[in-house]
C-alpha cells in the first residue's frame, strides 16, 4: 500500500513537469465552458459557437490580421470556485496573456469582476453579469455589451404592455417572475420593481432553487395567484421544467416570457408540445442561418473541423457564441489598428473594446446582417446597445413576433448610476474621467 | 536510519510531554515552517518554477490552505469528538457573511432604537465572523446531547439548509444588493494592503499555522481527552465524570469557530465576491470527505485530505493537456470524476483510516528500519 502510494505520487510529479510551449505570434484566447453538469445543455452550443468562430477565422483568414488565434477551453461546470481556478490557470498563457474572458455565468462574472482590474484583462459578459457594469468609469474592465438584465426586464414589460393594449392597461394587473435563485435570477428584480411602481401593476418574485428541477410548489402558487403574465428567468434544466410545470397547472404558455437565456432550443424541445406558444426575449439575434453560417459550413463543417454538430448550426445559443467571439475578435482587430498587427495584451484589447464601432455596413461585411443592430462602445458606455425583440416557439422553430424595442433610459440610467456609485463607494474606487481617455 | 532515536533521552516532564517527542520530527517541522514562510516567498520572488507562477499560489495553495483550516475545524468535531456533521458549509457561510457585515458596518433596528457598529477592520471582522459561527454551532449542537451518529448528521443538515435559506432570503445580510451577491472589503491589516498572490498566501498561512498549533495543543489537553472519551464511548465517559453537555458543546463551538474563520477567508481572500451557492451542501460533503480520506482524529490528516480532495482533481485535469493529448474538456472532466472516485474507493479499501494512518505506518517502519516487522 505504502509503496503504491509513493509510486503514484512520483508519477503525478513527473506528469506535472514540462509546461507546453506557446507560439510567439499567437493571440491566446481562453474559453470558460461547461460541457458537463445541469447547465450543459445550454453551455455546449454556446461553447461550440465560440470556438467555431475562432477556428473559422484561423481557417478562412489565417487569423486576425495574420495573428493566429490559440484557443483553449477550461471546464467550469458553472461552479464559481472552479471558474476562478480556470481563470487563474489561463490568464497568463500565450505570449501576451489572455485577450479577454467570457465566463457565461453570472456567479463567475461577479467573482472575476474583483480580479480583472489587478490582472488588466477585459471581461466580455454579453447580455449577462452586472447590469451596472455598463458604467465604464467605475467598471473599466467589464463589458456588458449588447444588453444587460435590466435592458431585458424593461423590454419584457414594454412587450407585455403592448400585448395588453398600452402602459395604461397594466394598472392593477399581476406580473410574476419565476427566477433562478442566484445573482443571475435576482438581477432583474430591481428593474421590474421600478416599472411596477411606475405603472401600478403588482409584481411578485418567485424563487426556484438551483438547479431548478423541483418547481411544483412554485407553480401551485402561480395557479392560486393567477398572474396575468409570468416572466421566466431560468437557465439550464430549469427552463423546460418550468414550461412543463406551467402546462401541468394549466397556465397558458403564450402568457409566459423567458429572458434571452431562457429562449433557446434546449429550453423548449425537452418540454415537447407543451412549449408551443412560449415566448422569449432575443438578445437582438435569434435562431436561423445568416452570412456567417455559410463561411462556418464551408471552412469548418465541410472539412470536418467543426465543434458544433451540423444540425445545431443556426440554433440560438450557437449563434450567441458566434456573436460573442465576433465582438471579441473585432475588439482585437480595433486594438491592432492602434498597436500594430501582433498579439494584443488585455489592456490593449480593452482599448479595442472601448473603441469598437460596428456600423451596419461592417456588420454586413462580417456576415451578421439581420442578427444584430449596430453597436458602438465607449469609455463611459460599456453596453453600446439597448435593443431587443421577442420571439415565439411555434412547436418547431423560433419565430420573431415583434419589432425592435428600446429600453427606457429614463428609468435605467439613474439605476445604473446609483448602483455603480454604491459599488465605487464600497470598494473605494475613484471613477475614471472618460473625457481624458484617448 | 532516518528515525534513529538512540541517544534521545527525556530528562524532564516537559520533554516527555512535548508535541513532537522525536527530535527528527521537530527538525522536519522547523524545516517545513522555514520553507513555507521563507522559502516559498523567496522562490516566488525570484520567479523560480513552479513557485514563480501566480497560478500555483492563487489557485492551488490559497484554497488548499483555507480548506485545510476548515478540515481541521471539522476534524475536531467529527474526528476527535465523534459528532458527525453535515453543516460545515453553513458554518463557513456564517463566518463569511458575518465577517462581511462586521466589515461593512452593522445596523440593527430594535423597536425604534438602532444598534449600530461602525465598519470594523478586516482582522476583527474575520474573528467576529468566526465567533458568530461558533454561536451558530452551539445552537445546532444542542441536539447532539440527545441524538448521535447519522441522526445527528441529519440534524446538522438542517443547519445547512436553514443558513442557505437565511443568506439567500434575508437581504439584511447582503446589505440589500440587488443581485444578492456581496463583495469582500479591501484586505487591510494594520495599514498594510494584502493584494498580491504572495501576500494572500502569507495571510492564509499565518491563520492556518496559528489555528493548527492551537488545535494540536487543544486535542492533547484536558478538553481533547474529554472529546476522545466521548467519541470512544459516551456512557463510559459520563460515568468517569465527563460532562457531555460541556464537552460536546465546546467541540461544536471551537470547531465552528475555526470553520467560520475558514469561511471568511474563503470569501475574502479566495473568491472576493460570493453568493450562498459558494457554501452549499456540496461544500459540507467536500469537507467531510477531506476529513475521512485524510484521517479522522488527526491534524496532519486534515492537510493530507484537503490536498487529495482539492488539489488532485485540479492536477489530473491538466495532465492530458500538459502531455499534449488532444482530449476534449468534457471527457477530461468526466475522467477526473472517474479517476478521483476510483482512487477514493481504492484508498478506503486498503487503508480505511486515511492518509494519516498511512503516514503513521511509514513512520513506524522508518523508526525500526532496517529491520521493520
Amino acid at each position: 500500500m505504502l509503496r503504491a502510494t509513493l509510486f503514484l505520487a512520483a508519477a503525478a510529479a513527473v506528469a506535472m513537469t514540462g509546461p507546453a510551449v506557446a507560439q510567439q505570434n499567437e493571440q491566446f484566447l481562453p474559453s470558460l465552458v461547461y460541457r458537463t453538469g445541469p447547465y450543459a445543455p445550454n453551455g455546449i452550443p454556446f461553447a461550440n459557437g465560440v470556438i467555431d468562430y475562432w477556428n473559422m477565422i484561423n481557417e478562412r483568414d489565417g487569423g486576425i490580421n495574420g495573428v493566429k488565434i490559440a484557443p483553449e477551453e477550461c471546464e467550469t461546470g458553472y461552479a464559481t470556485d472552479k471558474g476562478v481556478e480556470c481563470y487563474e490557470r489561463m490568464k497568463s498563457k500565450g505570449p501576451t496573456g489572455a485577450g479577454y474572458f467570457s465566463p457565461l455565468s453570472t456567479g463567475i462574472t461577479f467573482a472575476l469582476t474583483e480580479k480583472v482590474p489587478g490582472d488588466k484583462i477585459p471581461l466580455l459578459t454579453m447580455g449577462y453579469g452586472r447590469s451596472e457594469s455598463r458604467n465604464g468609469a467605475v467598471f473599466p474592465w467589464n463589458f456588458v455589451a449588447v444588453g444587460s438584465y435590466w435592458t431585458a426586464a424593461d423590454v419584457a414589460v414594454q412587450h407585455i404592455a403592448k400585448e395588453m393594449g398600452g402602459f395604461g392597461s397594466l394598472k392593477g394587473k399581476k406580473i410574476s417572475l419565476v427566477y433562478h435563485d442566484s445573482p443571475y435570477g435576482k438581477e432583474p428584480i430591481a428593474a421590474l420593481e421600478a416599472r411596477a411602481k411606475q405603472h401600478g401593476f403588482t409584481f411578485k418574485a418567485i424563487p426556484v432553487t438551483h438547479p431548478g428541477v423541483e418547481q411544483k410548489s412554485q407553480w401551485l402558487a402561480i395557479r392560486q395567484d393567477r398572474p396575468d403574465y409570468v416572466l421566466l428567468w431560468g437557465w439550464g434544466v430549469m427552463n423546460p421544467t418550468a414550461i412543463k410545470e406551467a402546462a401541468g397547472v394549466g397556465f397558458p404558455r403564450d402568457k409566459m416570457m423567458g429572458v434571452w437565456w431562457a429562449g433557446a432550443e434546449p429550453d423548449v424541445i425537452p418540454a415537447g408540445d407543451t412549449s408551443t406558444g412560449y415566448k422569449a426575449l432575443m438578445l437582438q439575434h435569434g435562431a436561423g442561418k445568416f452570412g456567417i453560417h455559410a463561411d462556418i459550413e464551408k471552412h469548418l463543417i465541410g472539412k470536418g473541423k467543426g465543434q458544433g454538430k451540423a444540425d445545431d448550426i443556426g440554433h440560438v445559443l450557437y449563434n450567441r457564441g458566434l456573436l460573442n467571439s465576433m465582438l471579441g475578435v473585432e475588439a482585437i482587430r480595433t486594438a491592432m489598428k492602434r498597436y500594430g498587427n501582433k498579439p494584443m495584451t488585455g489592456e490593449q484589447v480593452r482599448w479595442g473594446f472601448e473603441n469598437l464601432d460596428l456600423s451596419a455596413a461592417r456588420i454586413k461585411e462580417l456576415g451578421f446582417e439581420g442578427m444584430v443592430a449596430p453597436i458602438k462602445l465607449s469609455c463611459q458606455d460599456h453596453q453600446g446597445a439597448d435593443q431587443a425583440r421577442v420571439q415565439q416557439w411555434d412547436g418547431k422553430a423560433w419565430k420573431v413576433i415583434s419589432d425592435w424595442y428600446t429600453a427606457d433610459q429614463k428609468i435605467l440610467a439613474p439605476m445604473v448610476k446609483e448602483a455603480a456609485d454604491k459599488y465605487a463607494a464600497e470598494k473605494k474606487i475613484t471613477p475614471r474621467d472618460c473625457s481624458k481617455e484617448s | 536510519m532516518l528515525y534513529r532515536e538512540a541517544g534521545q533521552f527525556k530528562t524532564s516532564y516537559a520533554a516527555d510531554m512535548a508535541v513532537f517527542p522525536i527530535r527528527q520530527d521537530r527538525i522536519a517541522l522547523w524545516l517545513l515552517l522555514a520553507f513555507v514562510f521563507i522559502g516559498i516567498p523567496l522562490l516566488a520572488n525570484f520567479q523560480i518554477w513552479p513557485f514563480g507562477s501566480e497560478y500555483l499560489l492563487r489557485a492551488i495553495l490559497v484554497p488548499f490552505l483555507i480548506l485545510s483550516l476548515a478540515a481541521i475545524g471539522l476534524n475536531i468535531l467529527t474526528g476527535y469528538c465523534g459528532q458527525l456533521s453535515l453543516g460545515s458549509g453553513a458554518f463557513m457561510a456564517i463566518g463569511a457573511y458575518c465577517a462581511y457585515k462586521f466589515g461593512t458596518g452593522v445596523n440593527i433596528p430594535l423597536f425604534g432604537l438602532a444598534l449600530s457598529i461602525p465598519p470594523l477592520p478586516v482582522l476583527p471582522s474575520i474573528l467576529l465572523g468566526g465567533l458568530m459561527a461558533a454561536i451558530g454551532g452551539i445552537l445546532f449542537g444542542i441536539p447532539s446531547l440527545r441524538i448521535k451518529g447519522l441522526y445527528l448528521a441529519v440534524a446538522t443538515l438542517a443547519a445547512q439548509f436553514f443558513f442557505d435559506w437565511v443568506f439567500a432570503r434575508v437581504q439584511w445580510f447582503t446589505n440589500y444588493t440587488s443581485s444578492g451577491s456581496v463583495n469582500a472589503p479591501q484586505l487591510e491589516f494594520f495599514g498594510l494592503f494584502v493584494n498580491t498572490p504572495i501576500e494572500r498566501y502569507m495571510l492564509c498561512l499565518i491563520f492556518v499555522v496559528v489555528f493548527a498549533m492551537l488545535a494540536k495543543n487543544l486535542v492533547r489537553g484536558n478538553l481533547g481527552r474529554q472529546w476522545m472519551a466521548i467519541r470512544d464511548m459516551d456512557i463510559a465517559a459520563e460515568l468517569i465524570g465527563i460532562r457531555p453537555l460541556y464537552a460536546k458543546l465546546m467541540a461544536f463551538a471551537i470547531s465552528s469557530f475555526i470553520i467560520g474563520v475558514a469561511g471568511a477567508l474563503w470569501a475574502f481572500v479566495y473568491l472576493g465576491s460570493w453568493e450562498p451557492l459558494a457554501f452549499s451542501i456540496d461544500r459540507s460533503f467536500q469537507l467531510l470527505f477531506m476529513v475521512i480520506i485524510g484521517g479522522l482524529g488527526s491534524i496532519l490528516g486534515s492537510f493530507l485530505g484537503a490536498a487529495f480532495i482539492l488539489v488532485l482533481p485540479i492536477l489530473l485535469d491538466q495532465v492530458p493537456h500538459a502531455l499534449g493529448i488532444p482530449v476534449s474538456v468534457e471527457t477530461v472532466s468526466l475522467l477526473v470524476f472517474i479517476v478521483t472516485g476510483a482512487l477514493i474507493c481504492w484508498l478506503l479499501i486498503v487503508e480505511p483510516h486515511g492518509f494519516a494512518r498511512l503516514w503513521a505506518t511509514a513512520k513506524e517502519k522508518l523508526r525500526l528500519w532496517p529491520y521493520p516487522y
